[in-house]
């Protein structure tokens, strides 16, 4: 595995996001080419971890963010409940416990926005299903540094408020269903 | 908010950072940088200020101000009883070994506004250890080290305290251990009889004692791995043979130099044991 340097997909949920995002990141092969970051809204009291989930259902490998841990090809890194995850420009992940933000944490806004300083146009940000408004201050910051900003479309997203809160915000983000938007990440791979 | 000079930015925190170092002795080059941007942008925001230019204005000539400054970039919010499973842990596998000392020295290391301070001393009580344990609690910001022992802790928190207190294995009823007032609670100050606070600089400062456990949690996040291996090295040194160093959920010593002498107690929840 190599580390793609110039790409990142970051994806945000939260109520709905993880049928969601299991079912966009199940067409993706055990190679895709670009490192993913997956933040879910979850209680912080949680203990457990996504990581199990991810990890029967997908070809590729998902694992529970670890700090300072280099991004690599055909692997998901989730956000772990009660942390934020940042981007360093050493292309290594970061945790950080600072305050909630969007009653989040950790939150979407502050990976989306942490990714496009370090990817830039490179970034390419998914918005999904979810009950609350966080994600879409990030999806607008990253469609600013020309990254790519996909909403999921709200009459398919399970709970449509984070879908609509984004599409405000960001009138000229690209509106996918989740077909759409697992065909695009396949467009994007390299083979 | 635009900030001006926006892509001199990381340069510039750089600058910052050394001038910092210059002035006022606080070596932040160790830091992960994505959480320093991050800080800085969010205090230029509260601040209204749109450059760095403008913040070093006021950093370099008002010390109050720098006081302020270092309080929101270092990041202090924490509670009490965080992860139940880990102070679960240390009642069950760390405290009863630590039982056979007669004389027990707990380092609480960026302990911040007390609310860990806590969490340990009432563990150390309901255990039978605290008249016997001395406890240091360090922190790089000398405003929260001032609020640290006090106890007083917003009412807001306590549903979510007292249901972590029970999960960690409590004994007690939680409410036996504050009074409230006004929408604050003070807990009792027999709990930080023997806990002396004190500023301690990872960063910099070097071991000034021995102790049978060392608390850090949280903070080894914020640092780069050339600074995590210093503050490890540091650790060693201020670790009796067989002493404890309990980590937060999410760090670890696998990557240490250190690690070789250090075996996993609860590997899920970071604690170790130095055992060579």
């Amino acid at each position: 595995m190599q580390q793609e340097a110039s790409r990142l997909v970051v994806i945000g949920g939260s109520w709905g996001g993880i049928q969601a995002s299991l079912s966009i990141l199940s067409a993706l092969p055990a190679d895709y080419s670009i490192p993913i970051v997956l933040v879910l809204h979850r209680l912080r009291t949680t203990e457990g971890s996504l990581q199990e989930i991810f990890s029967t259902r997908l070809a590729l490998t998902a694992l529970e963010v670890e700090e300072k841990e280099p991004l690599l090809s055909g692997h998901v890194y989730i956000a772990p409940s009660n942390y934020h995850v940042l981007l360093e420009t050493d292309h290594t992940l970061s945790l950080d416990d600072s305050e909630l933000e969007n009653y989040s944490r950790p939150s979407i806004d502050v990976t989306f926005t942490s990714a496009a300083d370090v990817y830039g146009a490179g970034t390419i940000g998914i918005l999904l299903s979810g009950a609350s408004s966080d994600g879409s201050s990030g999806l607008n910051y990253i469609f600013e540094k020309q990254g790519e900003a996909i909403v999921q479309a709200p009459e398919e997203a399970e709970v449509s408020t984070m879908p609509l809160a984004a599409i405000a915000k960001t009138p000229g983000c690209r509106v996918m269903n989740l077909a759409q938007i697992q065909a695009y990440l396949l467009s994007v791979h390299d083979h | 908010m635009k900030l001006e000079n926006e892509a001199h930015f990381e340069q510039d925190v750089e600058t910052l950072i050394e001038e910092i170092k210059q002035q006022y002795g606080y070596d932040f080059s160790g830091y992960s940088r994505a959480s320093v941007y991050r800080r800085i942008k969010r205090f230029l925001s509260q601040k209204h200020l749109n450059s760095l230019e403008q913040l070093r204005g006021h950093l370099f000539s008002d010390s109050f101000f720098f006081e302020n400054f270092l309080q929101e970039i270092t990041v202090n919010v924490t509670e009490m009883f965080r992860d139940p499973s880990f102070f679960l842990s240390l009642r069950q596998n760390v405290l009863p070994i630590l039982s056979t000392y007669p004389f027990i020295k707990v380092w609480d290391a960026g302990c911040s506004t007390g609310e860990e301070l806590f969490s340990l001393a009432i563990l150390l009580q309901e255990e039978g250890l605290l008249g016997r344990t001395k406890i240091y609690a360090t922190d790089i910001n000398q405003k929260v080290l001032k609020q640290a022992k006090t106890g007083i802790f917003s009412a807001t928190n306590m549903p979510a305290y007292t249901a972590a207190y029970y999960a960690a294995g409590g004994k007690k009823e939680f409410a036996s251990y504050y009074t409230s007032n006004y929408g604050s609670v003070k807990f009792d100050s027999a709990l930080v009889k023997n806990v002396v606070v004190y500023p301690h600089n990872l960063a910099t400062d070097s071991s000034f004692n021995e102790f049978h456990l060392i608390v850090c949690r949280n903070v080894l996040i914020y640092f780069n791995r050339v600074l995590q291996e210093r503050v490890y090295s540091l650790f060693d040194e201020s670790l009796v043979s067989l002493g404890y160093l309990a980590l937060g959920k999410k760090e670890t010593l696998a990557m240490a130099g250190i690690s070789n002498r250090y075996t996993a107690v609860d590997k899920s929840n970071r604690v170790y044991r130095k055992t060579n």
